[in-house]
C-alpha cells in the first residue's frame, strides 16, 4: 500500500510540470526496479482516487520494471537476477554481487498540444 | 501530443529528508537503525530488553511508528529511555519527514543509539529510505523460514537480521523452521548481512547482539 504515497509524490511532480508547461498532462511514464515493489494495479488504482478533480484526472500511467541485476565473481557476466534460481545464467556460479536496483522514476510525461 | 522528459525520482521528496536526517546522524555520530518486520515478531520486546541489557553501557533512544495507539512507546519509556510515538494514521510505513520531526524532539545530544521501530509490515517499509545507518530485518520462527526468499527487498538491503523467539524451537512446539535455510536464503542476496539467533524473552542470544550494537556505535565515533 506505500504506492499511494507514490501516487502522492507522482500527482506533486506532474503538477509542477504541468504548470511549467501549461499544458494537460495525458500520459506519464514511470521506471522502477524490483526491490520498490511496486504492484502496478495498486499504485493506477491509488493515483486515479487521488486525482480526481485535479488536472491529472484520467491519465494514463505507463509502467516499465527493470529488472534486478547481479554480477557474477567468477566470469563477470551481468545477469538478471531469477529469484526462484539465485546463479550466474552464462556460468551458474552462486557466488555474485547484486547490483543496485533501478531506482523509482518518473522518465516522460506527455502532454495535449493545445487546440 | 508532446513529450517532456522529467527523468525524477519519484520519491525524491521523501529522499531529500532522508538525506536531512542522515547528515545530521553523521555530524553527530549517532548510530540510527531502522527496525523493519511483520507485525508480532517481538521488535518492541527486543528493543526494551536491548535497552535494559545495555542501560550502563549505551544510551538508546527510540522513535516508535505504528498505525495507532502510543502502546509501544509507553513500553519503552517503561525501561527509562525516551521514546517518540509516531502515529501514521493508516499508512503502511514510516516517512522520512516523520523521522526528521521525531529526531528534533528526541534529546538525541544524551544518546548513542536511536532506533526507529518502523510500522509492522515485510514490504513497505523497506521502499523508504529514512536516512537511517542500517536497516535491521527481524523475523520470528513462527512466520515460517521462507521469508528471506518471499521477501527479498527487506532481506537484500539489511545490515543485519534478528531471528527472534528461538525459544519456541527448543519448546516442544511443532514449528517447521530450518534456522539454516534462513541464513542461507538471506546470505544469497546478501553476502555481509549478520545474523543473530535470539530470544528477547528468554535472552538467549541477546548477548551477541548487543555486543555487535557496542561495537557499531564505536566505529562510528573512531
Amino acid at each position: 500500500m506505500h504506492e499511494t504515497m507514490v501516487a502522492e509524490s507522482l500527482l506533486v511532480t506532474i503538477s509542477t510540470e504541468a504548470a511549467k508547461q501549461n499544458a494537460k498532462p495525458v500520459i506519464a511514464r514511470i521506471s522502477c526496479g524490483t526491490l520498490n515493489a511496486i504492484n502496478d494495479e495498486v499504485l493506477r488504482f491509488a493515483f486515479e482516487a487521488i486525482t480526481k478533480g485535479t488536472l491529472c484526472e484520467g491519465m494514463k500511467l505507463e509502467i516499465e520494471h527493470k529488472p534486478m541485476q547481479g554480477q557474477c565473481k567468477n566470469c563477470n557476466e551481468i545477469f538478471k537476477i531469477d529469484l526462484s534460481c539465485l546463479k550466474c545464467s552464462k556460468c551458474g556460479s552462486e557466488d555474485f554481487k547484486l547490483l543496485p536496483d533501478a531506482p523509482l522514476l518518473l522518465e516522460e510525461i506527455e502532454f495535449q498540444t493545445e487546440q | 501530443m508532446y513529450k517532456v522528459n522529467v527523468g525524477k525520482r519519484i520519491l525524491s521528496a521523501n529522499e531529500e529528508y532522508a538525506l536531512k536526517n542522515s547528515q545530521l546522524l553523521t555530524e553527530q555520530k549517532k548510530l540510527c537503525l531502522n527496525m523493519i518486520s511483520s507485525p508480532g515478531s517481538g521488535k518492541t520486546t527486543i528493543l526494551a530488553r536491548t535497552i535494559s541489557d545495555l542501560k550502563d553501557k549505551i544510551k538508546i533512544g527510540v522513535i516508535e511508528g505504528d498505525i495507532q495507539t502510543e502502546i509501544d512507546a509507553e513500553r519503552i519509556r517503561a525501561t527509562k529511555a525516551p521514546a517518540i510515538q509516531i502515529n501514521t494514521d493508516g499508512a503502511c510505513h514510516l516517512s522520512a519527514a516523520q523521522v526528521n520531526s521525531a529526531l528534533e524532539n528526541l534529546p538525541i545530544n544524551d544518546l548513542d543509539l536511536i532506533f526507529i521501530e518502523n510500522v509492522g509490515n515485510l514490504v513497505c517499509p523497506s521502499a523508504f529510505e529514512l536516512g537511517e545507518t542500517g536497516k535491521i530485518a527481524v523475523l520470528s520462527v513462527a512466520e515460517g523460514d521462507d521469508k528471506p526468499a518471499k521477501y527479498p527487498s527487506i532481506f537484500s538491503k539489511s545490515k543485519a537480521m534478528l531471528i527472534n523467539k528461538i525459544d519456541l524451537l527448543g519448546a516442544g512446539v511443532q514449528i517447521d523452521f530450518d534456522i539454516e535455510r534462513v541464513k542461507t536464503d538471506a546470505r544469497k542476496l546478501n553476502k555481509g548481512i549478520e545474523i543473530f539467533p535470539i530470544s528477547a524473552k528468554t535472552g538467549e542470544g541477546m548477548a551477541d547482539w548487543c555486543d555487535w550494537l557496542r561495537k557499531e556505535v564505536k566505529k562510528l565515533r573512531a
